[in-house]
């Protein structure tokens, strides 16, 4: 005996609807391919059309409106599975308010068929015109008919890469183009052209749907049949751990900070401002202190300032943000101007290293200027301020700072080492 | 050892150990780190044209049995509501990462907020919960992160795991040694031979599970109002009780995601609230007020939503009560106390940088502490 896929005589729409059609052929077609009921995965749209699933003894999955092919794709890619069959359900409706979804579906080609159930209105809500009416047809609420022609939803997922389009006119024994769409692999989509009985023919009397389609210069045909590219799920068995090696520090040397040190770097971005600042807080580690770092840049990270919030800390750190940092180093125009606000409000007990291309600001804090733009260029002025610092502060050891330097990229700019080497009296 | 580590690498490694398979994003400043990281480590890492789509994929790997990740911000958000409503209704596990920033709109991508927890208070049509759980400190972000997709597993429901700005992209020295194993969760399938009722609910309130290509059992998933066999209903007695079922679940379940810190000084009548980024500065604030020989207690509740009676209770021991938090009207303090709070209930509020500790214990010492 065949499998029955429908459990009703009675199905949902209204007397003549072309919905009916659809889950009718569409239930001949499954018969004609021999599948069974849990081969097939029925996804439907909000709509009239979305209200058939309880009539299917399929598998069915019934989400939101316009949502049903990206349903349908975590479906299909979840299930992985191409001897599953998913089918969608979607409106014309659906199809306008969810069109991505559609386009993106044909360009991953994943695996389903789509079944689009144009009959060029909104039924469910009343028969309000979608973007999918045709020129001259009216609706409901569009007495005066449609100004533009409708979305041709067959070339734009064609073009987006489907491997197998057609639209056909939803009278009689559509089973056959049914099946064909259900066949292929990848993603397909079979449109098919309907009218609603209720909202349709009544605004539209008289009308023929053939006819309709003939001036409205729809095409009935198959509009893509390639070869299919079906989407295989990636599952990478076996990823390292995010905890890589590099990561972990080793104490190696002693240090002398008895409370936290807060430290604000503020430049110009591309100048090595968040490179400086690793530096820092990896030889802090290297040292046994607990550091924090956070980046600031503007969105667009390439242009403008770009400073770091550091904090060493013989203490483990709670609170990370520094309202009145220690220290604060600027080695550029565009990091005074970032940084200005921290500097109004230093105390005499905070420190300012500051390039002496700047002019130095109005602050209560001590004011230290020191030559690194010009001696080393914008790119490596704040490497050299932070040794600058660490070379005072005297709280880790320069051999500390200079080994981190020379683990990092940076140190393959060899006049930057030598003038590192000069300037500290330090062997790299 | 010390790593040199952040936030969104704890929480991402701990999500794929604790078993999600699947991680679908958009990118969105400030958790395109996790995206970033999700895609070196997680098993499937698929990358979405929008929020909804990533929702509505995350839902069909949901549906087909696989754990699904993704991390947004508010705009992002935004964009998943009607499709987090479809995830809830239709009982599928997931986790959000949802990393606060600075609003309303596009705001300020680059400036930490804690300004949705209402937003996620009334995401749901009807009022109904999600689970929310928070992080506030780096072993947050590896535990709550587990607890996030076991309790999402657990109750078959999605799970926003709520963070910050600042907890996911500032980097840090951390002792991974601290870290507790995370072992993969079991999932439990529906083993029956007799007809597969999808949403059939178990003692605690929870429906058996098959994953929709299922070879043996029929499986309907609907996110329209329908009865325990997932059938469109409409306002059936049957499809109604449904709804409140799901409701039920989430709360009566609530102690098996319940996950809270509360240091209780014996001597003090203040008590000091918060969650998240702010709880830094709150446990800072009792650090410095203990030293000055002021102690006061301390409460950060992690999970937000929904809110056990607990919370009360711990709150009104208390004479004073101080909720500090890093949005301008007190959001959280409104979910506790109502529009209106009592005149012991004081707050702490700041948009566009992060409370200090020292604001904090000014409003202590305002009210006498
Ligand atoms: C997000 C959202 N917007 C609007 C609606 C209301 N709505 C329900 S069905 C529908 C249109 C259905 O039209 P179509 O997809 O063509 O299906 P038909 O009823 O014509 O079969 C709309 C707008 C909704 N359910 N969800
Ligand atoms: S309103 Fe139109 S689309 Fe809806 S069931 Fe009736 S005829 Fe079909
Ligand atoms: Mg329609």
């Amino acid at each position: 005996m065949e499998t029955k896929f429908i459990n009703t005589n009675t199905l949902p729409f209204c007397k003549g609807c072309s919905h009916t059609t659809i889950s009718q052929n569409t239930e001949k077609a499954l018969q004609k391919l021999g599948k069974s009921l849990l081969d097939v995965i029925l996804v439907t749209d909000i709509g009239c059309l979305g209200i058939i699933d309880k009539a299917f003894d399929t598998h069915t999955v019934h989400g939101l409106h316009g949502r049903s092919v990206a349903l349908a794709s975590g479906v299909s890619a979840g299930v992985n599975n191409p001897d599953k069959k998913v089918i969608v359900y979607i409106g014309d409706g659906g199809a306008t308010i969810g069109m991505q979804h559609l386009l993106d579906a044909a360009h991953n080609g994943y695996n389903m068929t789509v079944v689009v159930h144009n009959n060029m209105l909104y039924g469910m809500t009343g028969g309000q015109p979608s973007e999918f009416t045709p020129k001259g047809f009216k609706t409901p609420t569009l007495p005066q008919g449609a100004s533009h022609k409708g979305y041709d939803i067959c070339g734009l997922v064609t073009e987006a890469g489907a491997s197998y389009v057609s639209r056909i006119t939803g009278i009689g024994d559509i089973s056959d183009q049914l099946a064909e769409a259900f066949s292929r692999d990848g993603f397909s989509l079979i449109e098919v052209m309907e009218i609603c009985t209720s909202y349709g023919v009544k605004s539209n009397p008289g009308m023929k749907l053939k006819s309709l389609i003939r001036e409205a210069g729809i095409e009935i045909k198959v509009y893509a049949d390639n070869k299919p590219q079906p989407y295989e799920t990636q599952e990478r068995e076996g990823l390292p751990s995010l905890f890589s090696s590099d990561m972990l520090i080793e104490k190696e040397f002693p240090h002398k900070l008895n409370k936290p040190l807060r430290l604000f770097l503020s430049g110009t971005a591309g100048e090595g401002v968040q490179a400086a600042a690793e530096m820092f807080i990896r030889a802090g580690m290297r040292c046994g202190l607990n550091v924090t770092k956070k980046g600031s840049y503007p969105v667009t990270v390439g242009v403008g300032f770009s400073a770091s919030h550091i904090i060493l800390s013989p203490e483990p750190i709670q609170y990370t943000g520094a309202p009145r940092p220690d220290v604060i180093i600027v080695t550029s125009e565009d990091g005074l101007k970032f940084a200005q606000k921290l500097i109004d409000n230093a105390t005499k007990e905070s420190l300012l290293l500051i390039d002496d291309s700047i002019e130095r600001p109005v602050t209560k804090a001590k004011i230290i200027t020191k030559t690194f733009r010009e001696h080393v260029g914008g790119r490596n002025a704040m490497i050299m301020a932070v040794f600058e610092y660490l070379q005072q502060a005297d709280i880790i050891p320069m051999e500390d700072l200079m080994k981190q330097f020379m683990g990092s990229k940076i140190s393959a700019n060899k006049t930057l080492k030598r003038l590192i080497e000069e300037t500290f009296e330090i062997e790299g | 050892m010390q790593a040199l580590i952040d936030g969104s690498r704890l929480m991402t490694e701990a999500l794929v150990r604790a078993g999600a398979e699947v991680f679908i994003g958009y990118p969105i400043t400030p958790a395109n780190n996790l995206y970033l990281f999700s895609g070196k480590r997680f098993k499937t890492f698929l990358a979405a044209p929008d929020e909804i789509t990533t929702l509505q994929w995350m839902s069909g790997f949901s549906a087909a049995g696989k754990l699904p990740v993704t991390a947004t911000s508010f705009p992002g958000f935004a964009l998943m509501l009607e499709s987090i409503n479809m995830a809830y209704m239709m009982e599928l596990p997931m986790v959000i990462v949802l990393v606060q920033r600075l609003g309303p709109a596009t705001g300020t991508a680059t400036s930490g907020a804690q300004g949705d927890i209402t937003l996620l208070n009334g995401m749901l049509s009807g009022g109904y919960s999600i689970p929310v759980i928070s992080t506030s400190t780096a072993n947050d972000c590896w535990e709550m992160a587990e607890h996030a997709l076991k309790t999402a597993a657990d109750l078959r429901t999605p799970v926003i795991l709520l963070t910050s700005k600042e907890e996911v992209m500032t980097q840090f020295s951390f002792d991974l040694d601290t870290l507790k194993e995370i072992k993969p969760i079991e999932r439990k399938y529906y083993t029956g031979d007799e007809k597969f009722i999808p949403y059939n609910r178990d003692e605690r309130g929870v429906p058996e599970f098959l994953p929709v290509s299922n070879d043996k059992h029929q499986v309907r998933y609907t996110a329209s109002t329908h009865n325990a066999n997932g059938i469109l209903e409409g306002i059936t007695p049957e499809a109604l009780s449904n709804t409140i079922k799901i409701q039920e679940k989430i709360e009566n379940n609530l102690d098996s995601y319940l996950y809270y810190e509360f240091v209780k000084e014996e001597s003090s009548d203040t008590l000091l609230v918060s969650y998240g980024i702010t709880a830094n500065a709150v446990r800072e604030a009792a650090k410095i007020l203990k030293e000055e020989g002021r102690p006061v207690s301390v409460f950060i509740p992690k999970t937000l939503l929904p809110i056990p009676d607990l919370y009360m209770n711990i709150m009104s021991g208390y004479n004073n009560v101080v909720i500090a938090e890093e949005n301008h009207p007190g959001l959280y303090r409104k979910l506790l106390f109502g529009a209106k709070a009592p005149a012991n209930v004081h707050s702490v509020n700041t948009i566009g940088r992060m409370i200090n500790p020292d604001e904090i214990i000014e409003e202590v010492k305002k009210h006498g502490n």
